[in-house]
């Protein structure tokens, strides 16, 4: 018998009273620009939560969403710079008119395999940047929108890093617990239904166009959002941000954090946002006559490949059975006896039909 | 005014004919892409990378003062030798796998190619050498450049070779009957898994081309074959995905409407890559199994 507080174990407790020291000591005690660079992770682990959606839940793939950041983004840039409606109620037009867009855009390139719905969205990701600079009149172009910070309140004496950090943290809370009432609900298990088998998804009445323009469109959203908050945090916006690398390292995320995951998105948002900040401190390194670059594509590249090889479920995917085996070890100490492993809940979900 | 009208009508000939000569740039890619899709039912996300980087290797022999015909064939023996070591080390491993993990694969090809150009290569503009003139030529009234009629050529003559392989000689017809009934073709002893590894080959190679081709006219850097291969993805979903003969057809399509996009529309120029997006989409939405593909048929 584990020791109990309210009926809630211990174990959890201590974990969940850790986990909220680490989230509001990260803003109290760094320097802004580390509480800086974890409120991007949020923005990341926003997004990653609606590709996982697409993606790992649905079995879709998606290199555009990118592209739905950047309606978000421009949403809010232009709402406040142009209409001077408060940034937080732009939040939710960004993410409403990004799953429109996202809807949209997805049943023409949902109808046939999946496959069109990549193809479609690599060029979506490609055809953003240049769009947005063409209608310069309305978006500024190259030159980009600047919009007013998201002060704090005056009365919670905090600063504007640490504000950022709490309201990002809190969008991503929220959509979170969202994602997972909608993967709970009747539409994730149609969802799931697809991503295991189209056919058997069919044959039990499963509209199939439906149920994946409505995955992309709830993806979309979660771009829109993200998207939005990127445009708040750097109270700025221009095309370059939204570029095809940013769609791409959204998917590399999305599979080194853990597709169909529940915590993927989070280690995933950390891998996208630390590992170019690394990669560009070892662009001062030499070996030979050659520098390396100061871009993550190599290392995007090879980590993407040795995850698909090595742990298909991705860094999530490998704490979950670290978690596992530990506690399978800890029973059989105490219980003197071999405990019965667990069963394979978890499966490769890149390939459920092994 | 009719001499205002002839004039219109030669210029619009004249894009026509610029078009048709880049549009052989995006067949040749759209082909590559086709014969992957053919064997394995996957969009190689990295075939305009592959062909950005046999092209810096092109140019780089160059740089040895190599002349241009030593290099051009070298480069597509190179490619091809790339194309199939990197079905044997990266794709083979994943033989089986579902198609999303086969399509992130590509990606990661995508962004492995990337990050090595930029390492050997650097990110700065580099001009790549045409071994055509860009003197114009006149012929009935219409001028173009030797440079157009060298590229339209060249990928003629490649695509032609392409044909001929996979008609009439026995590896080209044991690919084509691997890729189309890969179980019957294993009983009949061929070995599929090399078939595909020289498909990855031959589309390495053709894909080389495209990127020897149009380099002289967009210029070299790590990034320079993404648009093109929006091009060719466009090419090849209006020709039907499965179809070689329809790729090439969709490629040059493509080439002739967006040279005339950019001439006529205000600022086409800019809206070029839009445009790519606006035929895959629209090909979707009106003709999804594009113009020589037959219509997906699924037995449920």
């Amino acid at each position: 018998m584990t020791a109990r507080v309210l009926g809630v174990p211990v174990s959890t407790l201590a974990i969940a009273a850790v986990g909220l020291v680490v989230f509001f000591g990260i803003p109290l005690t760094t320097d802004t620009f580390t509480t800086f660079e974890f409120t991007n992770v949020a923005v990341y682990v926003i997004a990653l939560i609606g590709l996982n959606i697409l993606t790992g839940y649905s079995g879709q793939i998606s290199l555009g969403n990118g592209a739905f950041m950047a309606v978000g983004g421009y949403t809010t840039a232009l709402l406040v710079s142009r209409l001077q409606i408060p940034w937080y109620a732009t939040i939710p037009l960004a993410g409403l008119l990004a799953g429109i867009v996202g809807f949209l855009f997805g049943f023409p390139s949902l109808r046939l395999s999946g496959i069109y719905l990549a193809l479609a969205t690599f060029a979506l990701a490609l055809a953003v940047p240049p769009l947005i600079n063409n209608y310069d009149n309305i978006t500024n172009g190259h030159v980009g929108i600047n919009m007013k910070n998201a002060s704090p309140p005056d009365w919670l004496g905090i600063s504007l890093e640490q504000w950022l950090y709490f309201v990002c943290w809190g969008v991503a809370a929220l959509m979170f617990v969202i994602s997972i009432t909608i993967i709970r609900s009747g539409i994730g298990r149609a969802f799931m239904a697809i991503r295991d088998s189209e056919t058997a998804a069919v044959s039990s009445g499963v509209s199939l166009s439906y149920y994946k323009t409505l995955a992309f469109g709830i993806s979309a959203v979660y771009s829109g959002v993200a998207g939005s908050l990127l445009a708040i945090i750097v109270a700025y916006v221009n095309p370059d941000v939204f570029s095809l690398q940013l769609s791409l390292s959204l998917l590399v995320g999305a599979v080194v954090g853990g597709i169909g995951l529940r915590w993927g998105p989070i280690i995933g948002g950390m891998f996208v946002i630390w590992l170019p900040y690394y990669a560009e401190k070892l662009g001062t390194l030499s070996i030979g006559p050659l520098t390396l670059p100061q871009k993550p594509d190599l290392a995007f590249g090879i980590l993407l490949l040795v995850i698909l090889f090595f742990a298909p479920s991705g860094v999530a995917g490998l704490l979950g059975q670290a978690g596992r085996w530990y506690r399978s070890r800890r029973d059989e100490a105490r219980t003197g006896a071999t405990a019965e492993e667990p069963a394979a809940s978890q499966v490769d979900l890149l390939n459920p039909k092994q | 005014m009719e001499l205002a009208a002839a004039s219109a009508l030669t210029e619009l000939i004249q894009q026509i004919v610029g078009g048709i000569a880049s549009g052989g740039v995006y067949a040749a890619l759209a082909l590559a892409l086709v014969l992957i899709y053919r064997a394995m039912d996957v969009a190689n996300f990295a075939q305009g990378e592959m062909a950005m980087f046999t092209t810096f290797i092109a140019y780089t022999l160059i740089q040895f003062h190599l002349p241009y015909w030593v290099v051009f064939p070298l480069t597509i023996a190179i490619a091809f030798g790339g194309g199939v070591l990197t079905e044997r080390v990266l794709i083979r491993p994943f033989e089986g796998k579902p198609v999303l993990t086969l399509v992130i694969v590509t990606l990661a090809l995508f962004n492995l190619l990337d990050g090595l150009a930029g390492l050997f290569f650097g990110y700065i503009l580099k001009p790549f050498p045409s071994p055509f003139s860009a003197e114009p030529i006149s012929f009935a009234g219409i001028n173009t450049t030797y440079q157009d009629l060298g590229v339209l050529a060249t990928v003629l003559i490649i695509l032609a070779i392409v044909y001929v392989f996979f008609s009439y000689t026995k590896v080209g017809l044991a690919m084509k009957a691997a890729s189309l009934y890969p179980e019957s073709s294993r009983l009949m002893g061929v070995r599929t898994s090399w078939m595909l590894a020289l498909g990855w080959g031959l589309a390495a190679a053709v894909g080389s081309v495209a990127g020897m081709m149009i380099a002289p006219i967009t210029f070299l850097d790590p990034n320079f074959m993404q648009p093109i291969l929006l091009f060719a993805f466009a090419g090849a979903v209006l020709g039907g995905i499965e179809s070689p003969l329809g790729a090439v057809i969709g490629g040059i399509l493509v080439g002739v409407l967006l040279a005339l996009v950019g001439t006529y529309l205000p600022s086409g120029q800019n809206l070029r890559l839009a445009f790519g997006l606006v035929i895959i989409v629209g090909v979707l939405l009106v003709r999804p199994a594009g113009l020589l593909g037959r219509a997906q048929v699924k037995r449920v």
